[in-house]
């Protein structure tokens, strides 16, 4: 069976006034149905663009896209209608992803009405259903976003990708504005419409521990480029490549007895307008060495395990 | 809590806009100003143009409330038949202004870019002159008439509105919500008409009402040097102008029409400040 | 027992908007000892960042009433102050770091002029002693003094927090406010700020009270914890005894609501519900909406502080005191 979506070599590189921009540089991967990739790194890592990208909200410079096995990458007019019922986007920030003058329902109908295939009780029907299944209680139909605390405002933006029944969803950084106890449900809720109806997830965020409950592949980006991929489990198990280590254990357990060793990185991530060929973590790494400074190739460590490190086998 | 019962934006502007006690009577002001200008042939006693020698410079009488000018017409029903032109003015130039220059700062806004730059860079040249003296020269080469004056303020104000609709829609375009609506395919005109322009308006309804009371200034201020309604057409600018060479003998034929210019631009200003207010969403409970 | 620098008693703080109240600050007690690193934490809402406003005075005040209470820091009620007294407390003895180190620093001035400035505000010395404190103060929490002369659009987020941070220390306080200090920041860089922050802490014997929504940088920072809910304490003690034998069923959901990196869990356990409209507060426990164990009692009557362990207070019917 051929992977739901496939992005081969994607590039996307904006004009600075330093330079290019090399946002997303080289990214490589398959999602199948059903199955979620997270996607990890910190701000300016090139995370956002790839979902955007992915999506066609931004145009790739390079690369190529494959969703269902038909290339996407420079999608017809209707082709590209047909692909934004199939893929969608829940964004980060439940405050401004909403239309602050679109009412509940308004904002959940929209995709619908739209497409101009539904009657208005139709789609009224479907909106009710759409509320429901996200949990949502009917009475704030008409409420506006708002009135409404950034749980309930994050769940409008899921019925919202919801609702032309895609089959693939990047979710950028869907909890991160919320609350943890808010965060949980939030989680769960995802959890079980992927269960539901199949769907698959792209899950682009900055915190490990939420991407590890949700994600079967952990992808770790650093300045626009794979680091290290693997699967979920094996990631936090066996992690190979310096950037990872230090991301892992820079994270603080909530837990009295915790004694992991903090690895703390030196600097700052640098900038990624007109970067070297070489490894662009070198300069904050502890293990730098001569073969370093070449472009680093990515290995298969173990199988389905990706690292792009030339000395992950020695550290 | 019980289901909420759908309001509509209209009901919830006036809403907020009722805890301003001085918007609302500026409102009341105007609707009555605009119900005068709709009804005058009713509501005048006389004629506009109805000369009596007899009466030149008569002062308050029964008859007339407000005394009769230099050619013995009724000042009041003169006042009542200026305020169509005057509003008149005021209203339909701000229209033409507001939709030509709405339209230039959408385009230049959501497009960005080199349309960005070619329509902001004809409005520097636009605004490189004075706006007044551009609508004076305008009126005075089209020649002075009432339409012609409306065409000209219309077109001299232009920038303004264009300028403030351009800024809002930068702001706006950058939003979540605007690359959410491309998510879900939706075209360019529904981005702009369904979501950047109602939450872009609200600066532009404010410098609306507001640019009604300066156009009925301007307006006025035409009439005053011979460019806008020609005699005997009644207008309050002209009125003024008519009266002035009279200052110390009979100031009420200045004064009157003064208060009227006076009552209709100052209520436009409250009334616009109110609605900035109104319009916040964050000040809403 | 070592002294406390700053305790708070019977503290209540409302806001009065046009036709609501909001209880924001409920009758809390607090205390902090010498040297202690206090962690406040809570959801978003629960009044942490008022407690905070409310020591340094800064609270808004066409706004907020105070209600009750007195916050004694190093003997004296500051409470009580002139706002003239105030000032020489405020950013000299209390320093208070924000969430945004954006726009905590004024743009059109160099970092080392900022910090000198505020050196400058409580001591009367010349300017170059100030600007060689200010350089001490950089180098101290790690940028190299060569920056001095720079503008804060030339930092990065991380470095922006450090000179944030020196600036609060500059007068070597003896109390820290740190509100949301590493929220904004990477992990990474977050991991070298309170890297930073802990060992400036020791060298200087601050106190500090870090507000957060985040349990794992309590546990690797603090001593003692308190966490808030609707506005009031509901368990306190230190930061051992409140992980490891968590009392008040809030506290409980938090820790089943969060996602943990050594767990083989599939599913996360979070509270039901919300928190409760401050301006609508049910009348008993705050909690007993979501409280998976509420009964009757709960819903009629407010709990009492129970101490399950020696300093660990809980505010719950259900929990039990010691021996």
């Amino acid at each position: 069976m051929p992977a739901l979506l496939e992005v081969r070599d994607l590039k996307k590189y904006f004009k600075t006034k330093g330079g290019m921009l090399h946002a997303v540089d080289g990214i490589n991967f398959a999602l199948e149905e059903g199955k979620t990739l997270g996607v990890v790194g910190e701000s300016g890592c090139g995370k956002t663009t790839l979902g955007r990208t992915v999506l066609h909200l931004l145009e790739p410079t390079d690369g190529k896209i494959f969703f269902e096995g038909k290339d996407i990458t420079t999608p017809t007019k209707n082709e590209l209608h047909d692909l934004r019922a199939k893929m969608q986007i829940i964004f980060q920030d439940p405050f401004s992803s909403l239309d602050p003058r679109k009412s509940v329902s308004e904002s959940i109908m929209e995709p619908l009405k739209l497409r101009k295939k539904h009657s208005k009780a139709d789609m009224l029907k479907e909106m009710r259903e759409l509320m429901d299944t996200v949990g949502l209680a009917a009475r704030f139909e008409n409420s506006y976003p708002h009135e409404l605390d950034g749980g309930r405002r994050q769940r409008i933006g899921i019925a919202r990708a919801l609702s032309l029944k895609p089959k693939f969803i990047v979710c950028d950084e869907p909890v991160s504005a919320l609350d943890v106890s808010i965060q949980a449900q939030v989680i769960n809720l995802m959890l079980d419409l992927q269960e539901e109806r199949g769907l698959a997830y792209m899950f682009v965020t900055h915190d490990l521990s939420v991407v590890k409950y949700i994600s079967d592949d952990i992808m770790v980006m650093y300045l626009g480029q794979m680091v290290e991929k693997a699967p979920s489990d094996d990631l936090f198990s066996d992690t190979r490549h310096p950037y990872t280590k230090a991301l892992l254990s820079a994270i603080p357990a909530p837990d009295i007895d915790d004694k992991t060793e903090r690895i703390l990185l030196k600097g700052e991530i640098t900038s990624p307008v007109e970067p070297k060929p070489g490894c662009r973590f070198m300069a904050r790494c502890r293990y730098a060495a001569d073969g370093c400074e070449k472009p680093q190739k990515l290995e298969e460590h173990a199988p389905g395990h990706f690292v792009a490190c030339c000395r992950h086998k020695e550290i | 809590m019980q289901k909420k019962r759908k309001k509509s934006r209209l009901y919830e502007i006036w809403r907020q806009l009722r805890k301003n006690k001085l918007a609302v009577a500026a409102l009341v002001v105007l609707v009555l100003l605009l119900l005068v200008a709709v009804f005058a042939p009713l509501l005048a006693p006389y004629p506009y143009d109805q000369l009596n020698a007899k009466l030149s410079f008569a002062d308050a009488s029964k008859e007339h409330l407000l005394g009769n000018d230099r050619l013995g017409r009724d000042i009041l029903s003169r006042l009542i038949y200026g305020s169509r032109q005057s509003l008149s003015m005021g209203v339909v130039a701000v229209a033409i202004a507001a939709t030509i220059g709405i339209t230039i700062g959408a385009i230049a806004g959501f497009y960005g870019r080199w349309v960005d730059n070619l329509c902001m860079r004809l409005l520097d040249i636009y605004q490189a002159m004075p706006m007044f003296l551009l609508c004076v020269a305008l009126a005075a080469i089209l020649g002075p008439s009432l339409r012609n004056a409306i065409i000209a303020l219309g077109v001299g104000t232009v920038p303004g509105y264009a300028r403030i609709m351009r800024a809002s829609i930068l702001t706006v375009r950058e939003k979540e919500y605007v690359e959410a609506a491309r998510a879900i395919d939706a075209s360019d005109a529904n981005i702009i008409l369904k979501h950047i322009l109602p939450n872009a308006i609200g600066p532009l309804i404010v410098q609306i009402t507001m640019g009604v009371g300066g156009c009925i200034l301007a307006g006025s201020a035409l009439s005053f040097i011979g460019l806008g309604v020609q005699p005997p057409l009644p207008e309050w600018g002209a009125m003024i102008s008519d009266g002035r060479s009279y200052l110390r003998e009979a100031p009420r034929l200045t004064i009157y029409p003064s208060i009227c210019v006076m009552l209709s631009v100052l209520s436009c200003n409250l009334l616009g400040d109110g609605l900035r207010d109104a319009l916040d969403p964050r000040l809403k409970n | 027992m070592e002294e406390n620098l700053l305790e708070i008693r019977d503290l209540a703080v409302e806001y009065h908007t046009d036709d609501d109240v909001i209880y924001a600050v409920n009758n809390i007690d607090l205390t902090v000892k010498k040297g202690e690193t206090l962690g406040l934490v809570g959801e978003t809402g629960a009044g942490k960042t008022t407690i905070a406003k409310s020591i340094l005075r800064i609270l808004p005040p066409l706004q907020a009433k105070l209600m009750s209470g007195e916050i004694i820091f190093d003997g004296q009620d500051v409470l009580k102050l002139s706002e003239k007294e105030m000032r020489k407390i405020r950013g000299n003895r209390i320093a208070m770091i924000f969430q945004d180190p954006m726009t905590a620093l004024n743009p059109i001035e160099t970092v080392g002029y900022q910090i000198a400035e505020a050196i400058k505000q409580h001591n009367k010395i010349h300017r170059s002693e100030a600007d060689k404190r200010a350089c001490d103060m950089l180098e101290m929490v790690g940028i190299p003094m060569d920056r001095f002369d720079e503008y804060p659009h030339q930092f990065s987020g991380g470095m922006k927090q450090r000179v944030v941070i020196a600036m609060a220390l500059a007068c070597n306080p003896g109390l820290l406010l740190a509100d949301e200090p590493t929220t904004a920041l990477d992990v990474t860089i977050q991991a070298q700020v309170l890297d930073m922050m802990r060992s400036l802490r020791t060298r200087l014997d601050t106190s500090v009270i870090l507000i957060t929504h985040d349990l794992g940088v309590v546990a690797d920072f603090c001593d003692s914890v308190a966490v808030t809910y609707a506005g009031e304490i509901v368990e306190r003690g230190t930061a051992r005894h409140v992980f490891k034998s968590p009392g008040h069923p809030y506290t409980l959901g938090l820790f089943g609501s969060l996602p943990r990196l050594n767990s083989t869990e599939r599913r996360l356990s979070p509270i039901k519900g919300l928190m409760p409209d401050p301006t609508d507060l049910p009348k008993g426990c705050r909690f007993c909406d979501r409280c998976p164990e509420a009964s009757e009692q709960c819903r009629e009557a407010p709990p009492a502080g129970v101490e399950t362990e020696p300093g660990h207070i809980v505010k719950c019917h259900l929990a039990k005191g010691a021996g």
